[in-house]
């Protein structure tokens, strides 16, 4: 039987690859090992549906303790591996006790960048911090948001949801820039401006103001472990088309992970649940011998007040774009093309869009412009 | 203010019924969906990748009869993946994250398709 999987990260990557070995039939030990203390749990509520108040933070969990036992899984919540002995297949915790494997996975996300020099900031990436963050906002009257990206955003809407006023502070010239089209960054800029929240783009100014300041900008994967063990890193711990490091038992997964994709035309790191599932569950299989190329379409999601925006595809580098629908009607999509071919989709209120997006890019692509736009084509 | 302050909440009794026929009997609070009272209870075949934002279809049941009527209608994001369920969709099929527990949903069952993906 061998000495088992040892997941490094409890987060949505590792929790499903533990998931998974059991489900595609796994039977030897498994280590799922978390630095947090909770039980693995979602962070996509955290700054959606908890800030708005509609989720509990209790309510969170991934699977509650009893699955954990009864999966014979074993959870080490609260430690943190701290470094890699290769030759002897072992990992080394942080209270000096080794877990020896057959096959690691490295599951170890991202932590968040930080403002060097300022204090009082408050960060959203732990249930930890979105519970500060929550209890800052009970008595806020006015919040700055530094970072006009997912994590910003939502957590502008929550606040404005609340009754606080709030502004936004973007160095970039639109919104969500790195995710999505210019057509959508301007649709929210106008949806925010049309429910209060104040808008600053192009700018780094006006940074302190407020009861409270909040920075979503962005992440940085968390390397170091493997970098220690002499693995390569890049933007990422660098992985094959099969999720695996240069060492044929160790697997770098989710967050983490650059690996190669041909939606990003050479090497990708996407920080999503679709991504960290799939990748949880394309290492499973290959684990348990039926290893396969990872080509999952990327998929993601944002709320932001009435808004529900699905994207799926990457549209980095496109050069034709058609509106599928009616941009004052607020259910419409955006697809992006490059040389003639469907490279992503940004949907808004339009899930039958979305699907059928997800379906088209796992396939050739092919429709074309003039078919996307118009909306009697139907794109299944 | 208590922006967030949350009372206990009430609860109700639902059954998850697996192919296999596994029963779980679990009380779910009220304001919450049949989905997160499946995976807390960790039913088998309730697998909820994208944790109830209606977009992996992998939390699809068939909802007892009875209770159909019950329920609030499908919208237009369920309607969308309920076409992309891994089992038949069937005039029953539901995905259980979008369905909200009520007080009036006390005693609902629900049975869960053979696989998800």
């Amino acid at each position: 039987m061998g000495a088992g999987v040892v997941i490094a990260g409890a987060g949505q990557a590792g929790f499903q690859c533990a998931f998974s070995l059991r489900t595609e039939g796994y039977d030897g030990p498994i280590t799922l090992i978390g630095e947090e203390d909770w039980l693995p749990y979602q962070r996509p509520p955290l700054s959606k549906g908890c800030l708005s108040g509609k989720t509990d933070l209790d309510a969170i969990a991934l699977r509650p303790a009893a699955y954990f036992q009864a999966n014979r899984i074993a959870l080490r919540m609260g430690r943190r591996v701290e470094s890699i002995n290769r030759l002897g297949l072992r990992v080394i915790l942080d209270d000096g006790g080794e877990v020896g494997y057959e096959y690691l996975v490295l599951a170890t996300g991202c932590r968040n960048r930080v403002l060097a020099g300022m204090e009082g900031v408050s960060y959203l990436r732990t249930r930890e911090e979105a519970a500060a963050l929550m209890d800052r906002l009970e008595t806020a009257e006015t919040v700055t948001v530094i970072g006009g990206g997912f994590i910003g955003l939502e957590v502008a809407a929550a606040a404005a949801g609340h009754g606080r006023r709030v502004t936004v502070v973007e160095p970039q010239a639109r919104l969500m820039q790195r995710a999505v089209g210019p057509i959508i960054s301007e649709y929210f800029r106008a949806m925010h401006a049309r429910h209060g929240v104040r808008i600053l783009l192009g700018t780094t100014a006006a940074g302190l103001e407020g009861d409270m300041v909040v920075a979503g900008i962005g992440v940085t994967p968390r390397t170091e472990l493997a970098e220690a063990a002499g693995l390569a890193v890049g933007n990422g711990i660098v992985v094959n088309a099969q999720l695996r490091t240069e060492d044929e038992r160790i697997f770098a997964i989710g967050d983490c992970a650059a690996f190669p994709s041909r939606f990003a035309r050479g090497m990708a790191r996407l920080e999503s649940v679709q991504n960290a599932v799939d990748q949880g569950r394309c290492v499973a299989a290959a684990i348990c011998g039926r290893g396969a190329d990872y080509a999952a379409v990327p998929w993601f999601w944002t709320d932001q007040f009435e808004a529900k925006l699905q994207m799926t595809g990457l549209s980095n580098g496109f050069d034709e774009q058609v509106v599928r629908g009616d941009l004052e009607s607020g259910k419409f999509s955006v697809c992006y093309f490059r040389e003639g071919r469907l490279i992503a989709m940004d949907s808004l209120n339009r899930p039958g869009d979305h699907l059928a997006g997800r379906k088209l890019l796992a396939g050739s692509g092919a429709v074309t412009p003039e078919q996307a736009a118009d909306l009697s084509f139907d794109l299944r | 203010m208590g922006l967030f302050n949350r009372k206990p909440k009430e609860t109700v009794t639902i059954t998850y019924i697996s192919h296999g026929g596994a029963r779980v009997e679990a009380a779910v609070p009220v304001d919450t969906s049949v989905m997160e009272g499946g995976v807390s209870n960790s039913v088998d075949g309730i697998v909820a990748e994208c944790g109830g934002a209606c977009l992996c279809a992998t939390c699809h049941v068939y909802v007892d009869e009875a209770f159909l009527g019950l329920l609030d209608p499908i919208a237009a994001d369920e309607e969308v993946m309920l076409g992309n369920t891994f089992c038949p969709r069937k005039p029953n099929s539901r995905l259980s994250c979008q369905i909200h527990v009520t007080k009036a949903l006390d005693g609902l069952v629900v049975r869960t398709p053979e696989a998800q993906h």
